[in-house]
């Protein structure tokens, strides 16, 4: 007897694990699909404007003479900042809604990730609120990703 | 052995404890659903000109209660006792409301199914004599309730199809041992059933089983059937966890007919994209106090049940990986003309 003790319980922890699956297998039946394909489509074709737009952008830049590195900088700026506006003007999480990882994973979504707790909790205040927990959404994405990039770097330190 | 109490779980009114005036105030996302004409107000702006959405569902509430009141011809003195609660941490939305009225207050949680608990307890102390006028009332708000449990409101996110949305409003009754209107008659208080479902955007699965279990359990207590009632109608299982109700009932033998719906189906069009339907304290209080109780006025409506189901997780159990357990409690309400 687990625990040492019988409180009289009528199932045991097998039977009761046994009924739970059966119950799931029941309900996952009656549950509509995720539309999967639909989703990659609207993802594929939504982040590709996206990133179109940032190339469009980026090009701009290198017309006007700057050479294709520098001309990053800008460009990331100025899709930061669009993304962070249109979040602002409550278009972004609409966006989201209908295109899912299509509008998350370019750096718009980044900037969406930020701005979004920062107007959230504002109202918590600038310390506690705006400050502390503007990183509850690209916090994980910023500290995995820094871990992710030393250890490539250790790598191609490696194996040069 | 008590004498108020038939079969297992399910309470016995011999008193005439009617809900005297019920109001309800809703969001303009619902006021846009089907249901619209039943609401007593709908708002056209769910901050309210507030400075947090926190003080914005404080507001619906503490309004919701004044609109009924008035309809009532009473006033904050003439109420005894005030049961409410809401889905915020400490249930701050009743307690902040019960500030500002100046009411005898209990705080009272059990999720969605908040209302119906509040309604079981109120007619409960009219029953034993404590009172003559109780109010009982429960909001949501979409969103106070996405900040507290899933993602800043303005985050791109997208929900799965097994997903329900917040509903912005508040109901509110009024039970009294004197007057006209439909009558509280059973109560059955639900136990808290696991089935082992463990994803938050699921809720209409997670809280079926606890749906089915207070069903039967009323059934059996009461002997009556679904047949019974002119409506049956729960929430907020959503389209899904009334799919799986209704398959749960049929394995125990029992047909949920036409006359079975649920609030969290009602309350919105599907094409308000809001994937499996409604849900939320302010859901089924909503519904009930507006719906319910102006087609039990009308006598449309002769015998409904209402089932309220609530998930009783928090963000801290399930990101712990916890299960989401259920409840559900059922009263039922008669008006015979």
């Amino acid at each position: 007897m687990e625990g040492g003790w019988d409180l009289g319980s009528k199932i045991t922890k097998e039977e009761e694990q046994r009924k739970n699956r059966e119950y799931q297998k029941m309900a996952n039946k009656l549950k509509p699909r995720r539309p999967i394909l639909r989703n990659f489509l609207v993802a594929f074709l939504v982040g590709g404007l996206i990133c179109m737009f940032g190339q469009l952008v980026l090009n701009l830049f290198i017309g006007q003479g700057m050479s294709a590195e520098d001309a990053s900088g800008p460009m990331l700026a100025i899709m930061i900042f669009l993304g962070a506006f249109l979040t602002g003007l409550g278009i972004y999480d609409d966006l989201g809604k209908f295109a899912g990882a299509g509008s998350a994973v370019p750096i718009t979504g980044f900037a969406n990730s930020m701005v979004s707790p920062s107007l959230e909790f504002k109202r918590e205040g600038y310390i506690l609120g705006l400050g502390a927990r503007m990183f509850t959404v690209a916090g994980p994405v910023i500290a995995y990703g820094s871990i992710a990039a030393i250890l490539i770097a250790l790598l191609s330190l490696v194996f040069k | 052995m008590a004498e108020n109490k038939a079969g297992k779980q399910t309470l016995v009114f011999k008193k005439k404890i009617v809900l005297m005036e019920a109001a309800s105030i809703v969001g303009p996302k619902e006021g846009q659903g089907p249901l619209a004409q039943y609401f007593d107000l709908i708002l056209a702006d769910d901050l309210l000109g507030e400075k947090s959405w926190e003080k914005a569902e404080q507001r619906i509430m503490i309004d919701t209660i004044r609109l009924a009141l008035g309809k009532a011809n009473l006033t904050e003195d003439d109420i005894e006792y005030f049961l409410a609660g809401d889905l915020l941490n400490q249930i701050i939305t009743a307690s902040f409301s019960a500030r500002e009225l100046q009411i005898p207050f209990l705080g009272i949680y059990g999720a969605c199914s908040t209302i119906i608990e509040g309604l079981a307890l109120g007619a409960s102390l009219i029953e034993a004599g404590f009172a003559d006028r109780v109010l009982t009332a429960s909001s949501s708000h979409n969103c106070t309730a996405e900040r507290q449990y899933r993602a800043p409101t303005e985050l791109g996110v997208q929900l799965t199809p097994t997903a329900q949305c917040t509903v912005t409003g508040a109901g509110v009754g009024i039970l009294s041992s004197q007057g006209t209107g439909p009558a509280i008659t059973h109560a059955t208080i639900g136990k808290v059933i696991d089935m082992g479902i463990k994803d938050p955007s699921d809720m209409g699965t997670a809280m079926a089983p606890a749906a089915a279990d207070t069903l039967n359990q009323h059934f059996q207590d009461t002997n009556r059937t679904p047949n019974y009632y002119d409506l049956i109608l729960t929430g907020d299982l959503a389209q899904i966890g009334s799919d799986i109700l209704r398959e749960l009932m049929r394995k125990n033998g029992t047909l949920l007919g036409t006359n079975y719906n649920d609030s969290g189906i009602m309350v919105f069009d599907k094409k308000q994209g809001v994937n499996s339907g409604g849900s939320g304290c302010g859901c089924i209080a909503s519904i009930t106090c507006s719906y319910v109780y102006k087609k039990m006025l009308a006598g449309e409506l002769k015998k409904v049940l209402l089932v309220g189901t609530g998930a009783l997780l928090s963000t801290t159990t399930y990101q712990q990986k916890e299960s989401i357990p259920g409840i559900a409690h059922a009263i039922a309400l008669e008006y015979l003309g």
